[in-house]
C-alpha cells in the first residue's frame, strides 16, 4: 500500500483553518466594505496590536493623540512605508533585499546632482526625479539579475550590491553633501497641504498602485504563487525567472523613490540619507504578516506592520525612552513578530512526510 | 479524425544507466479508458513524466492523433490537450481555485496584463461545472480537503480542452490513493462523465479499481509492458500475477531467514497510544528481532504514529516504555537516546544530509564508536566507514564521496548504516524503506532486515506494498481511522493473505 500522497503543507499563517469540513458553498453575497479591508491588511493580530497601541499612547502620554503629532506620525510614516511596500513582493517570493540603504543613498544623490543643486549647474527638472527612482528600479534589476541567474542566495546578491550603492554615493557625494536648489522640486514632497504631509501623499500614491499591482498584474499574482510553491509554477509554464526579476525591479523602484523622498525632504542627497531603514523596512513587512517563507502577506499588511513601527517609535519618544533603549525594542518586536507568523509555519518548514 | 488519439512507440528512458522505461509501446483509443498498473518502479510515472513534458524520452516516438509530437515543456503538453491529474498534487495553496486552474495560461482572464477577476472566475467555474463540484473559484486552495483539492487538479486537467484542436486526453496519477468511500464513488462518477467526450488514461495500484474503470489494462513491470487484457478477459488474481511476476514470493523477501521471535525479551511496548485527531488506543508489543507491520491507508494513523514513536511528534494519550522504563519521547533526540532510530520516506527531505559525503552521513546519527570525548577519531572513523560500505555492498566511489550523487537504493543503505553504527539501537523504525527502489536493491533491503533481526532489533515496518508487510513482518496492525483494526499473527508459516488485510483497511 503506498502511499506517496499529496502531503500538501498546513495552513499557513492565516489563523483560519486549513481544511474545511465540507466543500465550500459558493459565496452569493459580494464581502461588505469591512471585510474587504480585513481581507486586505490581514485583520487579526497585527491590526489589533496597532490599536492597543495607539490607544496606550494616548493615554500615557498627553501630546500622542493630537493633530501635530498626526501629521508628524505620517511624515515619519511615509518613507518607510514606501520601502516596506516594495520589499513585500520581495519577501513574498520568500527572498530578501539587503540593498535598501546603499540604493537610497545613490539614488537621493542621484536626483540632487541631476536637478538644480549647489554642486553643478545642472537643473534638468523633472528628468532628475525620474532618473532618481530610476536607478533605484535598476538596482532592483541588477538584483534580481544575479540572484535569478546566477543563482546567488538573494540576501547576499543585495549586500553586495547595497555596498555597490553606498559605494557610488560616496564617489558623487564627494566630500560634502550637496544641496537641493530647486524649490519646485522640492516642495512636491516638503510641506504640508492642510494637515497632510506631501510625503504621506506620496506613500498614499505608491500604496494605492502597489495594490493594483498585487491584485492585478501577473508579477503580482504569481509572486504569491512562486512563494507558495516554485517548482508547481515553473512547471505550469510560467517564466519563473521572468517575475522573480520583476518583483526585486519594483522592490529597488520603492527604495529610489524612498531615497528621493527623503531627499526633497531633508533638502539634500545623502549617503546616509538612508541609514536604519533597511532593518526597519524588515521589521514592518514581517510584523504586517508577511511570512518570509514566501506565498503569504501582502503590501496592505504592510501598511500596518508600517505603523505598527512607526506608532512604536513616536510613543517611545514622546514617553521620554532612552534612544538607545528603542533600537533593543525594536529588535525584540522583529523576533517575537517573525516568531508569531512563523508558529503556524512550523510543520510546513519542518517538511513533514 | 484517427480512432488512435494517443499513441507511444519504443519509448525508452534511462537515468544513469538505469533503465526506467525500456522499448514501451501503449496506444490510447477515442474515449477509452486505459489503467495502467504496475509496482513501485515499475515505470508508470516515468512515463507519465515523459508525456507531459516533464521529462524527455531517450528513445522512441509520441504521436498525439497519429501526428508525431514532442514535448519539451508541461505547458506543450498542455497545448497539445494533455492534461494531468499529479500524485503528487500539483496546487499552489496560497492563490485560489480559479488562479490555480488557469496557471500560466490565464487566456482571457488577464487582458493587457490586467487580470480580469470576474472573467477568469467565470472561466474557472466553466471547468468546475464540467464536473459538477460545488467549489468557488475564489476559495483559497489552503481551505479546501484533499478530496476538494483532487476536483479542482480535474477541473485544471479538463481546461486544456478549450486550448487544444482535439480531445482531451487526462491522465490520472492515483487519483484514488487519498480519496474514500464517497469520494471515490464522486470520482468514478466524473470518469464516467468523462469519457463521453474525452480519453483516460487511469493509473493505479488498486487493482479492483483499475478493473472497475478501465476498458483495457496495461501491465508494466521493471520498465517494461508485460501484457495488455481487456477487462472482459481478465480477473484481479490475474493481474496481480502479471504485475507481480512471479509465482513465489518468498525467496524475494528471505523469508527462509526469517526466525520465530516468540519468548524473546519484549524491547517495547505501547499501551493506549493516542494522539487527537490521528490515532487513538494503539496497544502493541515489539519483541528483540520482531518486526511489527502497520499497514492502513493514507489518513488511518499510521504516519503519525511512526512520528510518534520517533518523538517527531507528541502524544497525549496513554504511555510507551522502553526495555522496561517509560519514555517520553518529546523529541527525535531523546528517543535517540533511548536507541530508537527512523529511517523516513522521504529520504531527500529527512534521511540523508546532501552534500555531505558517505562517511559523514554514516556517523551522523551517532558517532560515538568512532569519537573520543567530543572529538572525532579520523581514522578510526575511515576505517569503520570502509567496513560499512563493504558490508552493506554501497556503491559509491569512495567514503568522501558527496552523497547528493548516489543513487537512491545506495543513498538508502547509506541511511541504514547510520542507524546501524549505532551501539545503542534497539528498535529501528522503517517509514517506506524501499520506495523508489529498484527490483535489486529492495531484495539488498530485505536482507539487511533480517539481518537487524538477527541481531536482536526490534523493527516498526510502514512497507511500500502489503506484500512486503506480510512477508517481513511477525505481526501486522492494520490500521483505519486512527485505530488498530485488526492484529495478525504473520509468523513464518503463518502469514495472512493480502485480502485478509485489505478487510480491514477500508
Amino acid at each position: 500500500m503506498s502511499q506517496s500522497g499529496p502531503q500538501v503543507a498546513d495552513s499557513p499563517a492565516t489563523g483560519t483553518p486549513s481544511r474545511a469540513s465540507s466543500p465550500t458553498p459558493p459565496d452569493p453575497t459580494a464581502p461588505s466594505g469591512f471585510a474587504r479591508v480585513r481581507g486586505l491588511i490581514g485583520g487579526g493580530g497585527p491590526a489589533v496590536a496597532l490599536v492597543v497601541l495607539i490607544a496606550f499612547f494616548s493615554i500615557a502620554t498627553p501630546n500622542f493623540f493630537s493633530v501635530s503629532n498626526a501629521s508628524s506620525l505620517l511624515s515619519q510614516l511615509s518613507i518607510l512605508l514606501v520601502i516596506s511596500i516594495g520589499l513585500t513582493f520581495v519577501i513574498l517570493l520568500g527572498s530578501l533585499d539587503l540593498s535598501v540603504e546603499g540604493v537610497m543613498a545613490s539614488s537621493s544623490l542621484v536626483f540632487v546632482l541631476l536637478a538644480a543643486n549647489d554642486r553643478n549647474d545642472l537643473s534638468l527638472g523633472f528628468v532628475a526625479l525620474i532618473a532618481g527612482v530610476l536607478t533605484g528600479s535598476l538596482f532592483g534589476l541588477l538584483n534580481g539579475v544575479l540572484h535569478v541567474y546566477l543563482k546567488v542566495p538573494s540576501f547576499m546578491v543585495t549586500l553586495g550590491t547595497g555596498a555597490i550603492g553606498v559605494g557610488l554615493a560616496t564617489v558623487l557625494f564627494g566630500g560634502r553633501a550637496p544641496r537641493l536648489m530647486d524649490d519646485g522640486l522640492r516642495g512636491l514632497g516638503f510641506g504640508n497641504v492642510g494637515i497632510f504631509p506631501k510625503l504621506a501623499l506620496i506613500a498614499i500614491l505608491v500604496l494605492i498602485v502597489a495594490l493594483l499591482v498585487q491584485k492585478f498584474t501577473r508579477v503580482g499574482r504569481y509572486g504569491y504563487a512562486i512563494g507558495g510553491d516554485e517548482p508547481v509554477v515553473r512547471l505550469s509554464g510560467v517564466n519563473v525567472e521572468r517575475y522573480k526579476v520583476l518583483s526585486f525591479v519594483l522592490a529597488g523602484t520603492g527604495s529610489g523613490i524612498a531615497g528621493v523622498m527623503a531627499a526633497m525632504q531633508l533638502g539634500v542627497g545623502d549617503v546616509s540619507i538612508g541609514a536604519g531603514f533597511q532593518f526597519t523596512a524588515i521589521t514592518a513587512v514581517v510584523l504586517g504578516g508577511t511570512a518570509l517563507v514566501g506565498g503569504i502577506g501582502g503590501v496592505g499588511k504592510t501598511l500596518v506592520g508600517a505603523a505598527i513601527i512607526t506608532v512604536l517609535a513616536n510613543g517611545l519618544i514622546l514617553l521620554g525612552v532612552n534612544p538607545y533603549v528603542q533600537i533593543s525594542v525594536q529588535g525584540l518586536v522583529i523576533v517575537v513578530a517573525v516568531v508569531a507568523t512563523g508558529w503556524s509555519l512550523r510543520k510546513r518548514v519542518r517538511a513533514i512526510k | 479524425m484517427t480512432d488512435t488519439v494517443l499513441e507511444v512507440r519504443n519509448l525508452r528512458k534511462e537515468f544513469r544507466g538505469v533503465v526506467a522505461l525500456d522499448d514501451i509501446s501503449f496506444e490510447l483509443r477515442r474515449h477509452e479508458v486505459v489503467g495502467l498498473i504496475g509496482e513501485n518502479g515499475a515505470g508508470k510515472s516515468t512515463l507519465l513524466k515523459v508525456l507531459s513534458g516533464i521529462y524527455k524520452p531517450d528513445g522512441g516516438e509520441i504521436l498525439r492523433e497519429g501526428k508525431k509530437v514532442t514535448f519539451r515543456t508541461a505547458a506543450e503538453s498542455a497545448a497539445a490537450g494533455i492534461g494531468m491529474v499529479h500524485q503528487e498534487q500539483s496546487l499552489v495553496t496560497s492563490i485560489s481555485v480559479a488562479e490555480n486552474i488557469f496557471l500560466g495560461v490565464e487566456g482571457a482572464g488577464v487582458a493587457a496584463g490586467v487580470y480580469r477577476w470576474g472573467t477568469l472566475r467565470k472561466l474557472a467555474q466553466d471547468q468546475l461545472d464540467k464536473i459538477g463540484s460545488p467549489i468557488s473559484p475564489k476559495t483559497r486552495v489552503e481551505h479546501l480537503t484533499f478530496a476538494e483539492r483532487q476536483m479542482v487538479e480535474l477541473a485544471k486537467a479538463l481546461s486544456v480542452e478549450e486550448r487544444a484542436d482535439s480531445e482531451p486526453v487526462i491522465v490520472l496519477d492515483e487519483p484514488t490513493s487519498v480519496l474514500e468511500g464517497d469520494e471515490l464513488e464522486v470520482l468514478f462518477d466524473q470518469i464516467d462523465r468523462l469519457r463521453k467526450f474525452a480519453s483516460i488514461v487511469f493509473v493505479s495500484h488498486r487493482l479492483d479499481e483499475v478493473l472497475r474503470v478501465s476498458d483495457r489494462v496495461y501491465v508494466f513491470k521493471d520498465g517494461q509492458c508485460v501484457a495488455v487484457r481487456d477487462r472482459s478477459e481478465v480477473d484481479v488474481d490475474e493481474l496481480h500475477r502479471l504485475m507481480v511476476g512471479r509465482e513465489s514470493t518468498a525467496e524475494f523477501y528471505h523469508e527462509a531467514k526469517q526466525t520465530a521471535v516468540i519468548g524473546e525479551p519484549v524491547l517495547m511496548e505501547v499501551s493506549n497510544l493516542g494522539k487527537t485527531k490521528a490515532f487513538e488506543d494503539v496497544n502493541f508489543t515489539l519483541r528483540a528481532g520482531e518486526v511489527v507491520g502497520i499497514t492502513g491507508v493514507l489518513g488511518s494513523g499510521r504516519e503519525e504514529l511512526s512520528r510518534v514513536l520517533f518523538g517527531a511528534e507528541g502524544f497525549d494519550q496513554g504511555s510507551i516504555t522502553l526495555g522496561g522504563k517509560t519514555v517520553g519521547l518529546r523529541s527525535p533526540v531523546e528517543a535517540v537516546r533511548a536507541g530508537i532510530g527512523y529511517i523516513p520516506a522521504e529520504r531527500r527531505i529527512e534521511g540523508i544530509a546532501q552534500g555531505l559525503s558517505v562517511q559523514e552521513n554514516i556517523f551522523l546519527a551517532d558517532p560515538s564508536t568512532v569519537s573520543a570525548g567530543p572529538f572525532l577519531k579520523p581514522r578510526a572513523a575511515a576505517a569503520a566507514a570502509d567496513e560499512w560500505i563493504r558490508k552493506l555492498k554501497i556503491k559509491t566511489p569512495n567514503r568522501g564521496t558527496n552523497i547528493s550523487n548516489l543513487s537512491g537504493g545506495n543513498q538508502q543503505k547509506a541511511v541504514l548504516a547510520k542507524w546501524l553504527t549505532s551501539p545503542k539501537l534497539k528498535v529501528l523504525i522503517l517509514d517506506h524503506p524501499t520506495r523508489g527502489l529498484d527490483v535489486g536493491a529492495k531484495e539488498d533491503v530485505y536482507g539487511f532486515i533480517r539481518e537487524l533481526c538477527a541481531r536482536g532489533i526490534g523493527v516498526i515496518l510502514l512497507a511500500d506494498t502489503l506484500e512486503e508487510t506480510i512477508a517481513l513482518s511477525h505481526t501486522i496492525l492494520v490500521m483505519r481511522d486512527g485505530r488498530v483494526q485488526q492484529t495478525f499473527d504473520a509468523h513464518p508459516g503463518n502469514k495472512p493473505r493480502p485480502v485478509d488485510l485489505v478487510e480491514g483497511m477500508v
